[in-house]
């Protein structure tokens, strides 16, 4: 007797198993019973476990009946006619959803030339095991599944048109790419999911080369005409926002120019973008600091005394500025009421992106690197023809990683390019090398791609040929302009006086745990006491308890908080961040007392 | 005649290196020679020490904590042969330097004083070893209750594989079980039971617990496993228990090891222990592919054993015994160490690294050791 499972339940037993489950099938494929149903008769454990519950993944197959699809060629016609969907099909029982338990119970074939009586299903498409997003990676069975999988993720950070009404929306850290185009290769699924509304990349001429050491380690060389000629091109937009806050009291924030008078008021120079309603006025040149919306706000606590104060002095100056370390143009302004009725201001900031050393820059096919030097075209090498390649990749990137595809979508992109027509580089079904090189031949290249190229900087004739062809390139969205920080002095936090920490806070790079040990294990005292001095204080403290001392400014005179004023003070060095310490341990009842010795 | 020469710089230049010299010197090598080389020898010898202020502590725990973090993680491996269960990486290290009291596989390599025995004699040996319970000695377990007895037929084989007579059977299972009376008729033990009153209720129970009792091995060696390494036949074994193997005549009682550092360390005693965790770290890091130079390691093993036990690298080991509060707190649970400190009201001389870090003063390592020490020479000058 097998024991028969309901989403994990036990229900009952049946003597054979083998017909329980062909019948439950056959009446699924004849849609008697629901369609959501799998069975899977587990003969190790001798049970039949049924799954009906939500939330389990299922993939469509067309079913085999004695090694016959039941999809046949009348049924492609209709449909293509639009006689029939999909849903007669599955209705039919002739698509049916397998989930991942009864698979283990399913052969499945790949092919329609792989069947034979032992298969129960057929893919509809090999590349049907791929994701939406993976399967827009061209000759990707060609390639290692890591590298396919990263070049996935390339694409997904890639640069292009990600909606066409961009230019009324507000939408935070936007990057667009300029002149996006339709990539040569391209695979089914790109056409299906209509990837050609928004593209995210551009064909180039990438040669496979070492040139003047500044394209290792995984860099790339770029050349500087193609950038002139619109290569890789992308703006940036930023939103800012402002909002005309209410305070109990009926006092409110103001946006507007700010008054001389308002406390904070930063200088003339930081508000001359600013139109009279307080913003900033379109196709403004703004730099870092620059002001885009002018504000006050009221004070921020009302005492009694400030009531009788003469003028509007108390309000405060809070105008929203670019942040610091960017810069743009003032591309769009828009000014609404939000939910709670108050005014609301948005300024989009615009700025141009040029490809720079840092930038990264990706293939489809996970070979992704940064851009480690840019050449001006006189530098570039040439072919005999007088073709200068946008891009110089490394060869040192291809042995280790194995991206064959990387390779053959070079040569693919050189045919595609001379013969004018797109490829078809869907996996498992992408046309055949064998027919590339043979077109690429007869176009009258080399059949395996390579030229003869010459040195752009000094005209000889490189030694060897060079592998050169056309590629789909991706600017994904880490960029220096993003990135770039440094800092000498700056803003310190409250508590410890140390340095802020993040680019956003204008701080510092810590100097931390680990790196301290290096400077101990070189016995470099003094450096490093000289880099944890960001937080130097000198505290004075008491001879007679070891208690810090404070200063009464007023008398000129130190004051210990135990002996009284007649206590022998000095002063001590320490960092800020033990002196808190020592305050800390005061608030939990502990006397730290600090013994002082004479240093020498 | 270079001899005398050679025996002036025996408190200069350690033993082994004089003995090479002693080794390499041509015969007819002149005095003037001998000093020569003597005096170039110490000079390397003094060039290659450690200088002053040399953070070697840290510089060791750097150099064992680096590549500890591509150690892959797989725990269990088997001890280049199968069926022998050893926990090696990361864990073991950690084992190893925290200092713990029970390991999680202890094992043993017993050596044999004739290595180069035959197969049969190996397995006798191996099988004197092993703890067996009764169970695996007995053909069957049959209970005749008219007697309220526990006839056991023994299996001869097993019994002569084990290297036990019968008698000693029955002598370990008197004492094994509680209130009964054990007898043998030749091969077939009786095991009578004696509580009056009770006979029948526990003769199931007595049945049971008889099956376990341990008749024949060393008490924690769980599993035996003759090797052949090399011309050389081996026991490796899982469970360990040194002082018991130790006693055993057909033993090489110099080469017989454990990996239990606490069982060493009260068997062989301390310096055994420190060398055994030498050994263990660094066999565990080879076996990592990772190349640590042995004195980093002998100096965690030399921290670990200097106080006449073994302490780990924990806050209740070595870290626990720094005299600095602040160094203390710095490490684990920091309220706990400073009100300790204030209740006893420690006092902290700050001469140490971590703490001049924290308050921001020069480090005393390095270039931060040396101060200056200057004579008052009278008043005003």
């Amino acid at each position: 007797m097998t024991e028969v499972y309901i989403d994990s339940t036990f229900v009952g037993k049946v003597e054979d198993p083998k017909s329980f489950i062909e019948q439950i099938k056959a009446e699924r494929r004849a849609s008697s019973i629901t369609k959501e149903i799998n069975v899977r008769y587990n003969a190790q454990s001798d049970e039949i476990k049924i799954e009906l519950a939500k939330g389990r993944i299922r993939k469509p197959l067309i079913v085999i009946e004695n090694g016959e699809p039941k999809l046949r060629k009348e049924h492609l016609e209709k449909l293509e006619k639009g006689e029939i969907s999909w849903d007669n099909l599955v209705k039919a029982g002739i698509i049916e959803y397998i989930d991942a338990n009864e698979e283990e119970d399913c052969l499945v074939a790949f092919f329609p030339e792989d069947l034979t009586k032992d298969h129960t299903h057929l893919e509809i498409t090999p590349f049907a095991m791929l994701s939406l997003a993976t399967s827009i990676v061209p000759f990707s069975n060609y390639c290692l599944a890591t590298r396919t999988h990263g070049g996935m993720k390339s694409l997904r950070q890639a640069l292009g048109l990600y909606t066409a009404n961009y230019a009324v929306r507000m939408d935070t850290d936007v990057n667009l790419l300029m002149y996006p185009q339709i990539p040569i290769s391209k695979t089914l699924m790109y056409d299906i999911a209509n990837e050609d509304e928004h593209p995210s990349g551009q064909n180039i001429v990438v040669a496979i080369l070492s040139y003047e050491g500044y394209n290792m380690d995984d860099a790339i060389i770029i050349n500087k005409g193609s950038v002139d000629r619109g290569f890789a091109r992308s703006i940036y937009f930023r939103p800012y926002v402002a909002e005309e806050l209410r305070y109990s009291g009926g006092l409110i924030d103001e946006i507007s120019i700010p008054d001389k008078e308002v406390k904070g008021y930063k200088s003339e120079k930081d508000y001359r973008f600013l139109n009279d309603d307080g913003i900033a006025y379109l196709e403004a040149q703004i730099n870092p600091d620059d002001v885009l919306i002018g504000k006050t706000s009221p004070p921020r606590f009302l005492s009694g005394m400030d009531e009788y104060t003469l003028g509007t002095s108390s309000r405060r100056e809070s105008s929203t500025a670019v942040r610091h370390g960017e810069k743009g143009t003032v591309d769009f302004v828009v000014v609404t009421e939000n939910e709670e009725g108050n005014k609301f201001v948005q300024v989009r900031v615009r700025d141009q992106r040029l490809p720079e050393i840092g930038d990264k820059f990706s293939s489809r096919h996970g070979q992704k690197g940064v851009v480690g030097m840019l050449f001006p075209q006189t530098d570039m090498p040439f072919t005999a023809s007088g073709i200068i390649p946008d891009v110089i990749f490394s060869p040192h990137s291809i042995p280790t990683r194995m991206t064959i595809s990387h390779l053959i979508e070079l040569v693919a992109g050189k045919v595609g390019c001379l013969s004018g027509r797109n490829i078809d580089a869907t996996a498992f079904s992408s046309e055949p090398e064998k027919a590339l090189r043979e077109e690429l031949k007869s176009l009258g290249f080399r059949e395996n791609g390579s030229e003869t190229l010459y040195n752009g900087l000094t005209g000889e004739q490189f030694k060897v040929k060079i592998f050169i062809g056309n590629q789909f390139y991706l600017k994904l969205r880490h960029m220096v302009a993003n990135k770039i920080h440094s800092r000498a002095t700056g803003p310190i936090t409250l508590l410890t006086r140390q340095p802020t920490e993040g680019k956003a806070k204008e701080g510092g790079l810590r100097l931390g745990e680990m790196e301290k040990d290096t400077f101990v294990a070189h016995g470099a005292a003094l450096l490093l006491k000289e880099r944890f001095d960001s937080d130097k204080t000198i505290v004075p403290v008491c001879e007679e308890c070891g208690m810090m001392a404070y200063v009464d400014k007023f008398k000129n005179r130190h004051i210990c908080p135990i002996c009284g004023e007649t206590a022998e003070i000095n002063q001590v060095e320490m960092s800020y961040a033990f002196k808190l310490l020592l305050d800390e341990l005061k608030s939990m009842a502990v006397y730290p007392e600090i013994r002082l010795e004479d240093q020498y | 005649m270079s001899e005398e020469l050679i025996k002036e710089y025996i408190d200069v230049i350690p033993n082994s290196l004089l003995d090479q010299v002693r080794k390499h010197l041509p015969a007819k090598a002149k005095k003037a020679e001998v000093k020569k080389i003597l005096e170039l020898l110490r000079e390397e010898f003094d060039n290659m020490q450690i200088e002053a202020g040399e953070c070697v502590g840290l510089v060791a725990a750097e150099s064992i904590g680096e590549p500890g973090t591509q150690m892959t993680l797989n725990t269990k491996h088997f001890g280049g042969v199968a069926e022998l269960q050893v926990t090696l990486g990361l864990p073991r290290l950690i084992e190893i330097f925290d200092g713990r009291q029970n390991i999680s596989t202890p094992m043993m390599e017993i050596y044999l004083k004739n290595p180069k025995c035959s197969v049969e004699e190996v397995t006798k040996i191996a099988g004197k070893i092993k703890e067996t319970p009764l169970s695996e000695l007995a053909k069957s377990f049959e209970v005749n209750i008219a007697d309220a007895t526990i006839e056991v037929e023994l299996d001869k084989e097993a019994v002569a594989q084990a290297g036990i007579r019968v008698a000693t059977i029955v002598k370990r299972l008197q004492t094994g079980l509680k209130n009964v009376n054990v007898k043998n008729k030749e091969d077939i033990i009786f095991i009578k039971v004696t509580k009056e009153g009770d006979e029948l209720n526990k003769l199931y129970a007595v049945k049971e617990t008889s099956k376990g009792v341990f008749v024949s091995g060393i008490k924690g060696v769980t599993q035996v496993l003759p090797v052949k390494i090399g011309e050389e036949y081996v026991i490796k074994t899982a469970g360990s228990n040194l002082k018991s193997v130790l006693k055993m005549d057909e033993i090489d009682t110099y080469k017989t090891r454990t990996n239990d550092i606490f069982e060493t360390c009260k068997v062989l005693g301390l310096e055994a222990a420190r060398q055994l965790i030498i050994d263990e770290a660094l066999n565990v890091l080879e076996t990592q592919g990772l190349d640590i130079n042995i004195r980093h390691i002998m100096l965690a093993a030399d921290t670990m054993t200097v106080a006449g036990e073994i302490r780990g690298i924990t806050r209740y080991g070595i870290v626990g015994q720094k005299s600095s509060v602040l160094a203390r707190a710095s490490f684990e649970t920091p309220i706990k160490h400073i009100i300790a400190a204030a209740e006893r009201g420690e006092i902290d001389k700050l001469n140490s690294v971590i703490e001049n870090v924290m308050i921001n003063q020069p480090v005393p390592i390095g270039t931060g050791l040396p101060g200056l020490r200057t004579k008052e020479q009278g008043k005003g000058t």
